[in-house]
């Protein structure tokens, strides 16, 4: 493939008469210090040899994209030194970049800090290595478990800590430097440093304290993909060392024997399962009326009976961490002063080892400059924009050209969410209007067992359908985990499924799991609910047997469509052989 | 969960409704006015037991007939239980979470607001019955703490259990066990396992003085506190059986052994005083006071024993890999108590005639459906009980254990319901860790033998092949009633325990 690729490359090379340009006109290596009289020399054309002047320098695959170059030849007026420049190489940069040259656009991407953002170096990706490590711990000491299957295991389980937090730092490490490598092979530019905003179509960049790094790039589109940080409310002294966030929990470098874990999302509850698992006791503060908020409240229950309830957890819900005072490891306990969420009365405070705030996640976005080009942050800091992920300004005017996907404008504040926004922003850019189907997207706790979901809640589709008037059409099917054979075969029966669908059209609403790999179960579901696809669709897939997957088609199988009411349309001839077949007589 | 579909996995379960003839495995909870019971449904046919999983009403609601009222869990699926009556929910008996039998009363249901308080009287005065479920439900998903929370278990634990690796950097090591303080302001610090123990353990926190920081409750605390509790001096449960027995061995059995202290009334003037004639107190020497109403039911139970023609057999047996199965099993919460129970348990399935009695008429002979198997347990105040561990050959080893730890708790402050301590068709009298030899026991009424197990220790002898070796043994003597078997019964059954003990690996499957 990539092979085939370059050869197609290298013809088109061969036979363009820009490719006589001299290497050092590649824009990877004289990125600050572009000749501006080229440019204005080279006119129109200018773009076009830059991606080929490109591909060939680098070797690199990167397809031609004849139809939109054609389209921009006829309609700018400018030119830049960049199709696109990404700012921010998290997962959702990365994501848009890669879709970007598949494109056909010229490429660079701006990260000021680590390659992988957010996601790879200090969230999804470090913590499933704990989980993976913490979860083999917790199976290996459930003697009860291993038991039933017939295992015992000789003398006690085990652990260190370090070795631990060295896989998770290594895994991220090197997600990092594929991720890199990645962009690299395509020929995309890297550039390091921190971006502003300087107009419409110009970036500056550059390190504080470096005068050999940064310089000012033109673009013809611009994406911000600059992700999120913990946000931690005020009150709370961050010391890195007994008051973290998840930013300094992931390197684990001690293990308090108490933790207290403000918020109970999927962040709090991912910690709780491993410092559970490797003998840690957790409290959990909530200001929310229940644990869990957002979950699915009948996954929430059960997750409760699964996941808090067996272990060392304790909880506080209806309050908030109004006050901490950080201690001192092993010698002076951190003071959590308690309020009351209604009565703003101080109810009550802990005195824990360790406290680790999760209450969620603030947009960077500080510093980017958005003024350049008329738009601002709101309240809270999310970067506003419309279905096609393009910026608006403070007037909810389009900034044309400027485009924010990720955490920065808050939609839906997930890694791959991010990457998904990027390949519909970079859609949008190529003249084909898209827009992403949030409700399709999935989302999964790494829990031990996992949860995961797509879509509506339960709660969430009965409002939606008393408001889209068919409220009698929702219907709602559920099976155990208990039913499927092959989560009997790991003895893991403890689970539940569901999906809200209607009952008149067959579409989905949502999906929610709670069981053994429920995390890779849910793209069933997602995927169908992406593309359209009906409960009576799905229920000609066929499912190895016995797999997990049965799940879902257990899910599938239970549910009830009502029978249209118009006659059937005629059955479609599959086999080209049948097609003279004539059709018996009634 | 109210809509599921069981796929391939037993018979159709439907309805949930529970059934009306679900059998009561108690005749002492009859149920003759307005308040009426919701039992625990038997949701499939494998069904023994089931866990709330949540209770959908609260005490005081309303309830009609046919509404769903509690889900509960069962070794299938969860399920709806639906209310029989019409009335108003009274108390709830099993908890979310805790298990109850199939067929025991899980709440009870009031027909008008008149009888609320009858309903709640009646959960109460079920009295020990809330205790086991909670106890039972808190001991299943401790399981996974105490795997999990390699420092929480108990002290004695701890010293072969390694903590978690010292952290690196800013961690320093946790400071030694400090001696607990109480702290100063009042407040009570308890970790979230701890308080999870308290309740099951039903200690209060308020009276403990915390080991960790700051004067911090921990798991081991509470530990330490419902031990020293139960126990007086004795750290694991298995040790409260034994100061029983001490008392038991001594004074009935007086005659065989020296006796170890001096009790008063049996040995200090045997003869001299005819049976039954009044008690000059002149004529005695010393302190006197009357029996307890406990010592005199054990006394009148012992004069019993003096009418059944007992014989002995006696028994060395090989303790090696029971005793290395016991250190194994014992962070888990498995008592040596409780593996002897389930290997006498095991021995007695095949030998039918040993879990026997002989008819109080002295007729005929009593086969037992049941292996209930009592363990004497001495009581703080001197006395002594029994508590049975029902169906000791089916039960799994941690669930016994579980019990057993519940039962000597409650039998502590004497919250044993009659059934819990004499509905036992064989009893284990185990003086073992006061290093007695051996010894010999008096047969309980209503049973037809009784196994005394001395203390194990290391012995020189002959194995197989005459070669001279090392083993650690110990003598078990087993007391039986001749009237309904023979020596040959007995010596059979002894055969078989001693071959359970002596490859103890089948008692945790």
């Amino acid at each position: 493939m990539l092979n085939a690729q370059r050869t197609q490359l290298g013809q088109l090379s061969a036979q363009s008469a820009w490719c006589t340009l001299p290497h050092q006109t590649c824009p990877r290596k004289t990125q600050q210090s572009r000749p501006q009289a080229w440019r204005s020399s080279l006119g129109l054309i200018q773009p076009r040899w830059q991606q080929a002047q490109c591909v060939l320098l680098t070797k690199a695959s990167s397809r031609p994209a004849a139809h939109r170059r054609e389209l921009r030849l006829q309609t700018a007026a400018h030119s830049y030194d960049y199709d696109l420049i990404i700012i921010g190489c998290g997962v959702g940069g990365h994501g848009a970049a890669l879709h970007a040259v598949e494109c056909g656009l010229k490429v660079a991407v701006l990260e000021g800090h680590d390659v992988g953002g957010t996601c790879v170096n200090r969230g999804c990706v470090p913590s499933k290595a704990l989980l993976a490590a913490s979860g083999r711990v917790r199976d290996m000491k459930n003697a009860m478990h291993l038991k039933s299957l017939g295992i015992k295991v000789a003398g006690n389980v085990e652990f260190d800590r370090q070795s631990i937090a060295d896989h998770a730092n290594q895994l991220a490490s090197s997600i990092k430097g594929n991720l890199a490598r990645s962009l690299e092979a395509l020929g995309v530019d890297m550039l390091v440093g921190a971006a502003k905003l300087a107009g419409p179509h110009s970036v500056k960049y550059g390190l504080p304290g470096r005068v050999d790094v940064g310089g000012e790039i033109t673009g013809q589109d611009i994406m911000i993909a600059t992700g999120s940080v913990p946000f931690v409310p005020p009150g709370i002294p961050i010391d890195g060392k007994t008051v973290f966030t998840s930013d300094h929990a992931l390197k684990m470098d001690w293990l308090p024997k108490w933790i207290a874990i403000i918020g109970s999302g999927y962040i709090g509850l991912e910690f709780s399962d491993v410092y559970t698992a490797l003998g840690s006791e957790v409290t959990f503060v909530e200001a929310m009326p229940d644990l869990m908020p957002g979950f699915d409240k009948e996954i929430a229950r059960m997750a409760q009976r699964l996941l808090i309830n067996p272990r060392s957890i304790d909880w506080h819900t209806n309050v908030f961490a109004t006050k901490v005072i950080p201690g001192e490891p092993g010698v002076k306990p951190v003071i959590i002063e308690l309020t009351d969420a209604k009565t703003k009365q101080v109810v009550d405070s802990l005195e824990v080892d360790a406290c680790l705030v999760a209450t969620g996640r603030a947009p960077y976005t500080q510093g980017l400059g958005l003024s350049a080009i008329g738009a601002a942050p709101d309240r809270r800091g999310f970067v506003p924009v419309n279905d096609y992920m393009q910026v608006l300004d403070e007037k909810n005017k389009v900034v044309p050209h400027v485009y924010c996907i990720g955490d920065a404008n808050g939609k839906f504040m997930l890694a791959h969410a991010a990457s998904a926004q990027g390949i519909s922003a970079v859609e949008n850019m190529c003249g084909r209007p898209h827009v992403l189907d949030h409700l399709s997207v999935p989302a999964a706790a790494f829990t031990h067992p996992e949860v995961s979901f797509v879509g509506h809640t339960e709660e969430a589709a009965r409002e939606a359908a008393q408001k889209g008037g068919f409220a009698d059409k929702l219907a709602v099917t559920k099976t155990s985990f208990k039913a499927n054979s092959k989560a009997l075969a790991e003895k893991e029966g403890e689970g539940l499924a569901k999906m809200m669908y209607r009952k008149d059209t067959g579409e989905i609403l949502g999906v929610h799991i709670i069981g053994l790999h429920a995390a890779d179960l849910i793209h069933e579901a997602s995927n169908a609910m992406s593309t359209k696809q009906t409960v009576q669709d799905l229920k000609f897939s066929v499912h190895t047997h016995p797999t997990l997957s049965e799940v879902l088609d257990e899910l599938i199988k239970t549910s009830h469509v009502d029978p249209p009411a118009q006659k059937r349309p005629e059955p479609k001839v599959l086999d080209p052989k049948l097609k003279d077949l004539q059709p018996l007589p009634a | 969960m109210d809509s599921l579909r069981l796929h391939s996995c037993g018979p159709a379960l439907l309805p949930f409704r529970v059934p009306r003839a679900v059998p009561r495995p108690r005749t002492s909870i009859t149920v003759t006015n307005a308040v009426k019971e919701i039992f625990m449904p038997a949701l499939s046919s494998t069904m023994t037991e089931g866990k709330i999983v949540s209770w959908l009403k609260s005490p005081g609601d309303k309830i009609s007939k046919g509404e769903s009222v509690v889900v509960v869990e069962s070794d299938k699926a969860d399920m709806d239980v639906e209310s029989f009556n019409d009335g108003i929910l009274g108390s709830i008996v099993t908890e979310e979470g805790g298990t109850a039998n199939v067929g025991e009363a899980i709440a009870f249901i009031a027909e008008t607001e008149a009888e609320l308080e009858e309903a709640k009287a009646k959960a109460g005065s079920n009295g020990a019955a809330p205790a086991p479920a909670p106890a039972a439900q808190a001991a299943v998903p401790a399981e996974a703490p105490q795997a999990a929370a390699a420092p929480a278990p108990a002290p004695a634990a701890t010293a072969t259990a390694p903590p978690p690796p010292a952290p690196s950097a800013p961690a320093p090591a946790a400071p030694p066990a400090a001696a607990p303080v109480k702290r100063s302001d009042g407040r009570v610090i308890a970790t979230p396992y701890a308080k999870k123990l308290a309740q099951q353990l039903k200690v209060d926190l308020a009276s403990l003085a915390g080991s960790g920081p700051a004067g911090r409750i921990t798991a081991s605390d509470v530990e330490a506190a419902s031990n020293g509790a139960a126990g007086g001096n004795g750290a694991a449960p298995a040790a409260a059986p034994a100061a029983s027995q001490v008392q038991q061995a001594a004074k009935p059995a007086g005659s065989a052994q020296p006796p170890q202290r001096a009790p008063p009334a049996p040995t200090a003037a045997p003869g001299s005083v005819p049976e039954g004639a009044p008690t000059t107190v002149s004529e005695l020497k010393g302190r006197t006071e009357p029996f307890t109403s406990m010592q005199a039911a054990i006394a009148k139970n012992m004069i019993q024993s003096l009418k059944v023609p007992e014989f002995r057999v006696s028994y060395t047996i090989t303790t090696g890999k029971l005793d290395a199965l016991s250190k194994k099993l014992k962070p888990k919460g498995v008592t040596m108590t409780a593996l002897l129970a389930k290997a006498a348990g095991t021995a007695l399935a095949k030998h039918e005639v040993v879990n026997a009695a002989c008819t109080p008429d002295g007729q005929g002979i009593t086969y037992n459906d049941h292996i209930n198997v009592a363990v004497a347990v001495s009581m703080p105040d001197g006395g002594l009980i029994t508590p049975v561990l029902k169906d000791a050959h089916s039960t799994d080893i941690y669930q016994l254990s579980r019990s057993w730890s519940d039962l000597v708790k409650r039998s502590r402050v004497k919250q044993l319901k009659p059934d819990e301590y004499n509905s036992g068709t064989f009893t284990i009298s185990n003086l073992g860790m006061f290093g007695a030899d051996t010894f010999d026991a008096i047969l309980q009424p209503g049973t037809g033998a009784i196994l005394a197990v001395g203390g194990s220790k290391p012995t020189v002898t002959a194995d197989d092949q005459g070669r001279i070796c090392v083993l650690k043994q110990m003598t078990c003597n087993l007391t039986c009633d001749h009237r309904i078997m023979s020596g040959v019964a007995a010596a059979e059954f002894m055969q078989t325990f001693k071959a359970i003990i002596e490859d103890p690996d089948q008692l945790t499957f």
